[in-house]
């Protein structure tokens, strides 16, 4: 046999990890994008000063602190508030006058990290006077990110930044009115989140749990192969109102998913859609 | 004709490229004789200073025949096309022969990283991967090439005599010996040739 066709041992011991992990844990990273979880494996066996994937194998099956660790790792948390200004500000100007014909919103945010996305979204919801008939469900697979989304405290560093994607993004205040400053901490108004709630749901192995008429899952899909992104397709489908938006990651499309032509685009270039 | 244009190059699949400072000018100097029908996909990652918006596609496809496109996440990787990694997102070649994006940390500062994209494509093209490094002024890339000559693949290193930064081309040499080190003329002669040359 050609010595291309013999699996190297490290892609071997690669895929059992991934696998014991899926049925000791239940956390599904089979159908994620490959290159990245090989990478995401390598820097950790780094961390965890593992030799080969099966020590680190052993590590997670038999201490569930150690998986909880190595879950940092896997998911990849990079967030901001306000992320792509033009986006945020396409919600305000072209979804914004549409959610406003319905008496009650359901908003389901997946994959939503640290919180960052969830409380710009709450914050534009405010601004445009929808906050308070309107339910966000914000989920995510990890919970010491959810954790943190919960507390709604950010890096005051950060805040300099996200107080610039706030202005391009159409905000209509002084962004320091949402948050109070406490040493080199953020903390953001606990109103924005009151009407939130925040959960443990993973797209690659969980069902819908409510109709809604926005989901917004920016950034994740672009994680998952084709397959699983079918799957989240499909979820997004499901929960989707006649006629919900659906919005993608600024690099995140329908183009090549089997679901394109159950949507439409309302703002192709923000990656806004419709269910149609 | 050019002598690196025998056998090792017939099967090869796919090309990638990296560069950094100075590499517009190199790329534009590699790719300029293509020609409208050459047959490989060629995937590119180009350091640039600002990584919000990027006009790398626009430009190349004004001034090459081969069509250019930003490479999108999932997309099937399509022959004779030159793909450019997105500002801010790290490329990479999945074993469907599909693109990824993605967004972990910077590597060497960069993001998009050479080191990923030459990796990746390594693991996917094995000895059937030609891989080029040209001028730079960081280390990206080095490990990268390393990986692909590993993997059996064939290496190409820009003569750091000729680069516009040698940083990176001495980077890579120091790590690996390449199959060839060459000058840009060389490398576009090269690449000219990979289809025509009999196999
Ligand atoms: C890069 S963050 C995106 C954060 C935010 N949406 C944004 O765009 O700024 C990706 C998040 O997806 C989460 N994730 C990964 N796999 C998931 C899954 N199967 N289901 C739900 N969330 C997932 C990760 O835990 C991580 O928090």
């Amino acid at each position: 046999m050609e010595r291309s066709f013999l699996e190297k041992s490290s892609d071997i011991e690669l895929r059992l990890l991934i696998e014991a992990i899926y049925l000791k844990y239940s956390y599904d990273f089979r159908d994620y994008s490959g290159a990245s979880v090989k990478r995401r494996v390598a820097h950790a066996l780094r961390q965890f000063e593992c030799a080969t994937i099966s020590a680190l194998q052993e590590r997670v099956l038999h201490d569930p602190a150690a998986f909880m660790q190595l879950l940092q790792f896997l998911t990849i948390p990079v967030s901001e508030m306000f992320r792509d200004p033009s986006h945020f500000l396409a919600i305000r100007q072209e979804v914004v006058p549409l959610l406003k014909t319905y008496p009650s919103i359901k908003i389901w945010i997946a994959g939503c990290s640290t919180g960052e996305e969830v409380y710009s979204m709450a914050i534009l919801l405010r601004e445009e006077g929808l906050l308070e008939r309107t339910i966000i469900y914000a989920t995510d697979i990890n919970p010491a990110s959810l954790d943190k989304a919960k507390q709604g405290i950010f890096s005051l560093e950060n805040v300099r930044a996200y107080t610039a994607n706030y202005q391009q993004a159409g905000g209509q205040r002084s962004f320091a009115d949402y948050y109070t400053a406490a040493y080199d901490h953020a903390i953001f108004d606990k109103t924005l989140r009151e009407n939130v709630t925040f959960a443990d749901h993973s797209l690659a192995t969980d069902s819908v749990f409510s109709e809604t008429q926005l989901i917004s899952c920016r950034n994740v899909l672009i994680y998952f192969n084709k397959k699983l992104q079918d799957r989240a397709f499909g979820l997004f489908h499901e929960s989707l109102c006649h006629r919900g938006f659906l919005v993608l990651g600024s690099k995140e499309t329908l183009d090549f998913s089997a679901y394109n032509k159950h949507f439409e685009p309302l703002v192709k270039q923000e990656r806004i859609y419709r269910k149609s | 004709m050019n002598d690196a244009a025998a056998n090792p190059m017939c099967g090869i699949e796919a090309i990638v490229v990296g560069a950094s400072a100075g590499g517009v000018e190199a790329l534009l100097s590699i790719f300029g004789d293509l020609p409208q029908a050459f047959g490989l996909p060629i995937i590119a990652v180009l350091h640039l200073p600002d990584e919000r918006r990027s006009q790398l596609a626009e430009v190349f496809a004004r001034r090459l025949q081969i069509p250019v496109r930003e490479g999108q996440d999932k997309e099937v990787i399509q022959p004779g096309t030159l793909y450019f990694a997105s500002p801010g997102y790290h490329l990479s070649v999945e074993h469907d022969r599909s693109l990824s994006l993605s967004q972990e940390d910077r590597v060497h500062h960069s993001r998009p990283a050479i080191d990923y994209l030459f990796a990746s494509a390594g693991d996917v093209y094995g000895k059937r991967l030609l891989a080029i490094l040209l001028t730079g002024a960081n280390q990206d890339g080095a490990q990268g090439l390393a990986h692909v000559k590993q993997s059996g693949g064939i290496t190409i290193v820009q003569d750091p005599d000729e680069a516009r930064i040698a940083v990176m081309p001495r980077a890579a040499l120091a790590l690996h010996t390449p199959d060839h080190i060459l000058t840009l003329s060389r490398i576009a002669s090269l690449l000219a040739s990979l289809e025509s040359s009999p196999c």
